[in-house]
Parts: structure tokens; C-alpha cells; sequence
């Protein structure tokens, strides 16, 4: 939780927004992952948002879909996710990483037990995609207890009275997912996003990311001159996807990737700044 | 709450939809809105007359109701034990008690003024039942289907390109229903502003089971009626085959307060129980969270879900509607499986003692009920529901036995 509100902290000072990147645990393969956290880290990378596999991703695109499914094809299950936690902190202790998944995984641990592993192997925060505050209070209330932080999800078809409701629950970050659709759609309207984030940030007291079809440096720089954080996913784990046979060429082009997005969103502002 | 003043005031879902600890919304926040305003809107409509008197009349004059329901004497005989009665829902229009349901969405629909609906399917009697009243309403239609279950319901699919629906085949997990579903879920996030989603069963996030619930329950009034009508009496039984859940819920829901009617739901054993290859969460699934309610579900020690196996696709989920998870826990209805090779000797004694080819799922209830009939006496009656006719099958039971036509 320090971690996440630190990132953003350091992040404001120098008016930059934070570069989130989504990887989906031991995709292609467990040994894979960790050195890719890293390389990501060292491109640019703000906060790593780890996906945990499941078999009904039912939010998810065809392109997380499919690291869902190749990671648990490999068997991997939560407590291989939270070892893979640990790995990275070994050699990192200030990167945020924020859990994205779905509540069944956690349901059968246990929300105790699974609250107490994750903040033991050094996991900031999680977003339960299929998990409202509506539902959550017994949740939200013991990853409180264990200082970790619970992202919540707002979307174009949020009301007013759940942005609010949402917004009273939120710690670490908010998430805004900037389109109708599930993960890996594209289409982005800035314009159109930023009229809603207005509102959302006047309701929050936590920043506000956006994500969900920014695909490239130039999309990526579109929202980076309002939004809180800019989250990619589909475009990063579809790099995994094309190289998944070749460790060295997947770290290569996930760097040159991630390089050219923080570079984008490092300098969106820059222009207004000069200007004001 | 304890069971036993849990069963004598029985009101479920309470206002979030929760049956006891199960039911509920777990969904993505884009979601949350559709169903909420679904919620309200199927919360005004409930009451309103006309739009109830709109309801039965589609019952009355489209589907055909009320469905027989049917003394089955020679089976009866054969048996040797309880009077076994048959609701006919195989006799609905397109064979099965589905358009009860959709009928009933389809109306809320075109409420809404959504142009467009979609559907999950997996034996493909919901996706024709979706197709049917999508052509009747001029309303676009898609519907997902696995591709397992489009091999292996290959009729049904035809009827659906008839129809004018568009079927989208599913590649991805286990290609049958839940996977059906998980595609219709990302369809309507993508399409939330112009589409109705269709549920098939009463599963899913609420509204969802309680609204099915109510769409299907005239299966269990009219048996009411019926019973007392022919009978005059209410029956010791009743039996039906649990896939989600709908025609169960529908046969079971007027009687939950008349304790002296025993509720016995069957679920699919596939091969068996114990061979893991089987489609019976209630009997031998945890409980867990999947497609926006928590129920009972097939997973494995990870908390991902399990391909299930059922000779019938329509059996062929690995959740249950959480209204029968509940029922389970205080006991009210008590669950069964039957074997696939069981729901198949049942399939060809129906057909060939009564000359009604049943659907597999109904073979399932059949073939628990000719075993339940024979340890109960010859004054008592049990009531079967009958959800489909087995047209859809042949080619599925042809091919098991080696038979090319
Ligand atoms: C004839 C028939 N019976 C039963 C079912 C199972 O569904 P449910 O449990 O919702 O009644 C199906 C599903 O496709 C069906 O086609």
C-alpha cells in the first residue's frame, strides 16, 4: 500500500502520470515472469499489475483470455502467483505490484488466508474484477487489515451514485475502464474519456488511471495529459504471446515497447507546461 | 436463520438477490448498471397487469399452454410402484419448456426498446427459444453456442440459421455452455446500451434467477391445478433434471410450502461420480463464485472451474442457479444424479412405453423417477417434468449405439 501511494506521491511532483504494465502470471511459463517484471521496471514501468490466471476470464478479450489459458496450462495456481511475488521482491522493494483477478481463486483460499499471503510476499494491492463493493464489505475489511490496497474498477456506464459509492471504497488507485468492452478492444476517445474523469477525479480522493485499448505510444500520450496512470495490457501480453519461444527476444521487444510508452506518457505534458 | 423457519417462510431472494448465502452480483462494474436497471424495470413489470395479462396471453396462444399433464400408465405398470404423471413441457412450441422464459424476457426487451438480443446455448433449445420470439418481435438475434455443443446439437443450430439468428461459435475453455455464456457476458458488455441479454436458466447474476424463476413457475401452477384436478390431490413427488436449474425451479417453486410434496432434482453423473467425468455440482461441487452469482460449482483445488461431461449438452454446466443451492442447504429439495448410460436406458423405455421420445436432460429426471416410483406406493403419484422432446437427440443416441442415418 506505501508503495502504490509513494509511486504516485514521487509522480506528482515532477506532474507526471504513472506507467501501469499488465502481464499475466507464468505466461508463457513461470520462469519467464519474474526476469520480464524486471525488464519492465527498468523500461519504464511505474506499477506492475500481475493478471491471475483463471479459467473464466469473463472480462477479458481474447488476448488475456489466451494467457489465462497458457498459463494454466502449465498449472499455474495462486501460490505459484505469490511465489512469484516474493522472486521479484528479492531483487525490488519500491515497484508497486497490484494483483488483477477473479474472486473465485480467492473464495476457495479463503479472503484471510489470502490476504495475509499477499501482503507476506510483498503484493501492494488487487482488483477483483468480478467483485463490486457491494458485495465486498467482509473483503474489503480484512485487506484493509493487512494494508493492502483494493482497486476498484469505474466505467463508462458507472452513475453518478456508484461513482461516488466507489469512490468512498477506493484505495491505491482507481481504474477506469475507458470503453464499453472487455480487455484488448481498441477505440479509445480521449475526448470522451476525459469529460468523464473530470468528474471521477473531483469524487476521489485516490488517482485515477485509465485503461483498457491503449495500444500504443501515441494513444498512450492521448490519455497520459489528464489521467492520474496509464494502464496497458492486451498490447504488452500480446508481445508475450508473439515471442513465447524465445526468453531473450521477448524481454528485447517488451523493453523497446514499454521504453517507447513511458517515453510518451513521461513527456505528454510536457508541451502544456512549456506553455503555462 | 434455521432451516426449519427458513422453509415455513419462505421468501427468497431478499432486495440483492441473495438466497440465504448464495445468488448475488459478481460482475465487471460496466455491467452494473444494465442490471440494475433490468432489476427495476422487471420489479415494476412484475406487478403490472398488463403487462402479466400480455405474459399469459403469449403462454396461452404462442406457446400453447397449459401443457398436458399426462397419467403415463404403462410406465407406471412397468414400475410397479407409484403412479407417475408427466408434465409436458416437450409439447411447448419448439419442445421445450425454454419459451417460458424467453417469452417472458423478450417482452422486457422490447420495454427497454433494445433492438437487438443475445442468448448462450448449449443443448440449443434456449438459443431457439431466443431465436423464436427474437423473429416474432423483429428483434436482431445472436446467440453463442460452443462448438462442442454445436457438433453435437446440430438440428438445433440449423433451426436457429431458420430463424434468422446469428450463431456465434465458441472456441475458447471447454467449448460448451460456460464458455457460451462467458462470450454472451462479453458481448453485452460490449453492446450494454442496445442489447438484452437473454439468460437461459436461473443462473447468472441477479435478477436473473429470480426473474427466470417467476417466468417458469407456471410449469408448477398449472401441475398444481392439474394434480387436483385429476387426482385430487396434491402429488408425493415431484422430480426434474437440474442443468441450470429452470425447469426444476419451475416445477418446484409453487409447492416449496407444501412440505408433504417431496422435490427431487437430478443432476448429470456422466460417467459416474466417482469418475470425476460428470456435471453434478450440487452433489459433489464446492461452493465458489462464477458468471455473477455464488453457488454451487465444479473446481478444482485452485478455485478454476472443471470441464464437466454429460451424454446431454443441456446438463452440461459446471454451476447451478444459487436458488438450488439453497434449497439443498435446508433441505427442502434433496438432489440426485443419473448416469448418462441411465438416462439413456431411460430415453428408449419412454419412447417405447409411451411413444414420447424425451429429451436427454428430461431422460435424466425420467430414469430417477422410475427408481424413486418403485420404492413408493401404489396411492401415491409422482409428477416428472418433462422439459423436452428428444427430436434434437436422435442423431446423439444414433451415433452412441452405432446406428449411421
Ligand atoms: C429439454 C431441456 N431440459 C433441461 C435443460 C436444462 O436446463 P435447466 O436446468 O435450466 O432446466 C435443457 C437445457 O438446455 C433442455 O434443453
Amino acid at each position: 500500500m506505501a508503495r502504490i501511494d509513494t509511486t504516485f506521491a514521487e509522480l506528482k511532483s515532477k506532474n507526471q502520470p504513472a506507467l501501469i504494465t499488465f502481464i499475466t502470471a507464468g505466461d508463457p511459463n513461470l520462469e519467464t515472469t519474474v526476469p520480464l517484471m524486471h525488464a519492465l521496471v527498468s523500461a519504464g514501468a511505474d506499477i506492475v499489475e500481475l493478471g491471475v490466471p483463471f479459467s473464466d476470464p469473463m472480462a477479458d478479450g481474447p488476448v488475456i483470455q489466451q494467457a489465462s489459458e497458457r498459463a494454466l496450462s502449465q498449472g499455474v495456481g495462486t501460490n505459484d502467483v505469490l511465489n512469484l511475488v516474493r522472486e521479484f521482491r528479492k531483487d525490488n522493494d519500491t515497484t508497486p505490484i497490484v494483483l488483477m483477478g477473479y474472486l473465485n481463486p480467492i473464495e476457495i483460499m479463503g479472503y484471510e488466508s489470502f490476504s495475509a499471503a499477499l501482503a507476506e510476499a510483498g503484493a501492494d494491492g488487487i482488483i477483483v474484477v468480478d467483485m463490486p463493493p457491494e458485495e465486498g464489505a467482509e473483503l474489503s475489511d480484512i485487506l484493509r487489515q493487512h494494508n493492502i490496497s483494493q482497486v476498484f474498477l469505474l466505467a463508462p456506464t458507472s452513475t453518478a451514485d456508484r461513482i461516488q459509492l466507489i469512490c468512498k471504497q477506493a484505495s491505491g488507485f482507481i481504474y477506469y475502464v475507458s470503453l464499453r468492452g472487455v480487455t484488448g478492444a481498441s477505440h479509445v476517445d480521449a475526448a470522451e474519456v476525459e469529460s468523464r474523469l473530470d468528474v471521477i477525479k473531483s469524487a476521489s480522493k485516490v488517482p485515477v488511471g485509465v485503461g483498457f485499448g491503449i495500444d500504443s505510444p501515441a494513444a498512450a500520450a492521448d490519455i497520459a495529459r489528464f489521467a492520474d496512470a496509464v494502464i496497458v495490457g492486451s498490447a504488452l501480453v500480446r508481445i508475450v504471446a508473439d515471442n513465447a519461444t524465445d526468453l531473450d527476444q521477448l524481454i528485447d521487444k517488451a523493453t523497446a515497447f514499454i521504453e517507447s510508452l513511458s517515453n510518451a506518457v513521461k513527456h505528454a505534458r510536457d508541451v502544456e507546461s512549456i506553455a503555462t | 436463520m434455521s432451516a426449519v423457519e427458513a422453509k415455513s417462510k419462505y421468501e427468497q431472494p431478499d432486495a440483492k438477490g441473495h438466497f440465504g448465502p448464495y445468488g448475488g452480483i459478481f460482475v465487471a462494474e460496466t455491467l452494473m448498471h444494465a442490471l440494475d436497471e433490468l432489476n427495476q424495470t422487471y420489479q415494476r413489470f412484475v406487478k403490472d397487469p398488463d403487462f402479466l395479462a400480455s405474459f399469459d396471453r403469449d403462454l396461452k396462444h404462442y406457446v400453447g399452454r397449459p401443457s398436458p399433464l399426462y397419467l403415463a400408465e404403462r410406465l407406471t405398470e412397468h414400475c410397479g410402484g407409484a403412479k407417475i404423471f408427466l408434465k409436458r413441457e416437450d409439447l411447448n412450441h419448439t419442445g421445450a419448456h425454454k419459451i417460458n422464459n424467453t417469452v417472458g424476457q423478450a417482452l422486457l426487451a422490447q420495454h427497454l426498446g433494445k433492438p437487438r438480443i443475445i442468448a448462450e446455448t448449449g443443448a440449443g433449445q434456449h438459443g431457439v427459444a431466443s431465436a423464436t420470439v427474437a423473429a416474432r418481435l423483429g428483434l436482431e438475434c445472436v446467440v453463442y453456442m460452443g462448438t462442442e455443443d454445436i457438433k453435437r446439437q446440430a438440428i438445433n443450430v440449423y433451426r436457429m440459421k431458420l430463424l434468422g439468428a446469428e450463431v456465434v461459435p465458441v472456441e475458447s475453455g471447454s467449448r460448451t455452455l460456460k464458455d457460451a455464456l462467458n462470450e454472451a457476458l462479453r458481448d453485452w458488455v460490449t453492446n450494454v446500451d442496445n442489447t438484452f441479454y437473454i439468460i437461459g436458466t436461473v443462473a447468472g447474476p441477479h435478477p436473473y434467477p429470480v426473474m427466470v424463476r417467476d417466468f417458469q413457475s407456471v410449469i408448477g401452477r398449472e401441475t398444481k391445478t392439474q394434480m387436483i384436478e385429476q387426482t385430487g390431490k396434491l402429488p408425493d413427488a415431484i422430480v426434474a433434471c437440474v442443468g441450470g436449474g429452470s425447469n426444476a425451479i419451475g416445477i418446484f417453486y409453487p409447492f416449496i410450502s407444501d412440505e408433504q410434496v417431496q422435490l427431487h432434482g437430478v443432476e448429470a453423473a456422466g460417467e459416474g461420480l466417482d469418475s470425476g467425468k460428470h456435471a453434478a455440482p450440487l452433489c459433489a461441487g464446492k461452493v465458489g463464485v462464477l458468471h455473477g452469482q455464488r453457488t454451487y460449482l465444479m473446481e478444482d483445488d485452485n478455485g478454476q472451474i472443471i470441464e464437466t461431461h454429460s451424454v446431454s449438452a443441456g446438463l452440461d454446466y459446471p454451476g447451478v442457479g444459487p436458488e438450488h443451492a439453497w434449497l439443498k442447504d435446508i433441505g427442502r429439495a434433496k438432489y440426485f444424479a443419473i448416469t448418462d448410460q441411465e438416462a439413456l436406458d431411460a430415453f428408449h423405455l419412454l419412447t417405447r412405453l409411451e411413444g414420447i421420445i424425451p429429451a436427454l436432460e428430461s431422460s435424466h429426471a425420467v430414469a430417477y423417477a422410475a427408481r424413486l416410483a418403485r420404492e413408493m406406493r401404489a396411492d401415491q403419484s409422482i409428477v416428472v417434468n418433462l422439459s423436452g422432446r428428444g427430436d434434437k437427440d436422435i442423431h446423439t443416441v444414433a451415433e452412441i449405439e452405432g446406428i449411421k442415418i
